[in-house]
């Protein structure tokens, strides 16, 4: 794990790695949204609304993935001080955002024909708003403090207390009296879904999961690339680069070795 | 069945075209943001100076 915590290497491998993630994304949301929305069929009792599934699911799993992403993200930054963990937590940060928003207006959307309700405030329900509030908690930390290094550790605390909402997410459904259905798919026996309807919910998730990974990588490497360019303007002219980033909010002394 | 009636999508159109709807803006925004920090960092970098031609490398 460490060979690939270097940042040159991680630059290195991105540089690489970066066009099959597009392309594999690109192709599964393809084939995806073709599965979703022509080749499958309406539920026997929910009608054409289960397509509203093919988003919803998938999202609130990315979604998920990402919050425990940028908790160990931050976990490591916290113990180990990796400059590439903090890199890691910011720049997957908004992309479970963007999953956490889409879950919650796609489950709103599908709960009113469903439930006759766009909103309950049952515990799947509530316990998903919160990690939609710790998102933007953590991104407004990490903005909160003209030292940069400062607020990636306020937010990394943040991120990693915040964890103990994953499994309150995952299992409320079991825990507590709730409108949301219970797991379907992970569960003891195997799914309990028609294939028809697994093959494009399976597909989206996919598409989904490779979307995460180009974006993050993407940020990723802008970040790196940014650290390393303040350093490379730093070296050149240390005092009025100093005063300039001071200005803008950029740390340089902690962040600046980043790139190199 | 005709492309009208698909795309009411059994009376809940009102429903299932803005969760898609809402998923493409959303994927492509955040995806195009990213896009357009990485051409400018790597623009910038290209500018003042190539990585590989640091002597500190």
């Amino acid at each position: 794990m460490h060979r690939f915590a270097n940042p040159g290497r991680f630059l290195r491998i991105a540089d690489r790695v970066l066009p099959w993630l597009g392309a594999a994304t690109l192709l599964g949301f393809v084939l995806g949204l073709y599965f979703a929305l022509i080749g499958s069929p309406p539920d026997y009792q929910q009608g054409e609304t289960v397509r509203i599934m093919y988003v919803h699911v998938p999202a609130a799993w990315i979604a998920m993935f990402a919050y425990c992403w940028v908790g160990a993200a931050s976990a490591a930054a916290l113990i180990w001080r990796h400059p590439l963990a903090d890199v890691a937590a910011e720049a997957a940060s908004p992309v479970g955002a963007a999953f956490t928003l889409l879950a919650l207006v796609s489950g709103s959307l599908w709960g009113r024909p469903m439930w006759g309700a766009y909103w309950v405030w049952d515990a799947r329900l509530t316990s998903f708003l919160l990690l939609l509030f710790l998102y933007l908690g953590h991104l407004a930390l990490l903005n909160a403090f003209d030292d940069k290094s400062r607020g990636r550790r306020s937010a990394a605390v943040l991120a990693v207390v915040g964890l103990i909402n994953v499994p309150i997410i995952k299992f409320s459904v079991d825990w507590w009296n709730t409108l949301h259905q219970p797991a379907s798919i992970l569960k003891m026996g195997g799914p309990s879904i028609d294939p028809a309807m697994l093959r494009p919910l399976l597909i989206m998730a996919v598409a989904c999961q490779c979307y995460f990974f180009l974006v993050t990588f993407m940020r990723m490497r802008a970040m790196l690339l940014e650290a390393r360019q303040r350093n490379l303007a730093y070296r050149r002219n240390p005092v009025t680069t100093r005063t300039r980033q001071t200005m803008a909010g950029g740390g340089s002394a902690n962040s600046g070795s980043v790139g190199t | 069945m005709n492309l009208a009636q698909y795309f009411a999508m059994g009376g809940y159109a009102a429903f299932i075209w803005p969760s898609y709807a809402l998923a493409v803006l959303l994927l492509i925004g955040v995806f195009l943001l990213a896009q357009r920090r990485l051409n400018a960092a790597e623009t910038a970098l290209g500018r003042d100076g190539d990585p590989a031609k640091d002597p500190e490398q």
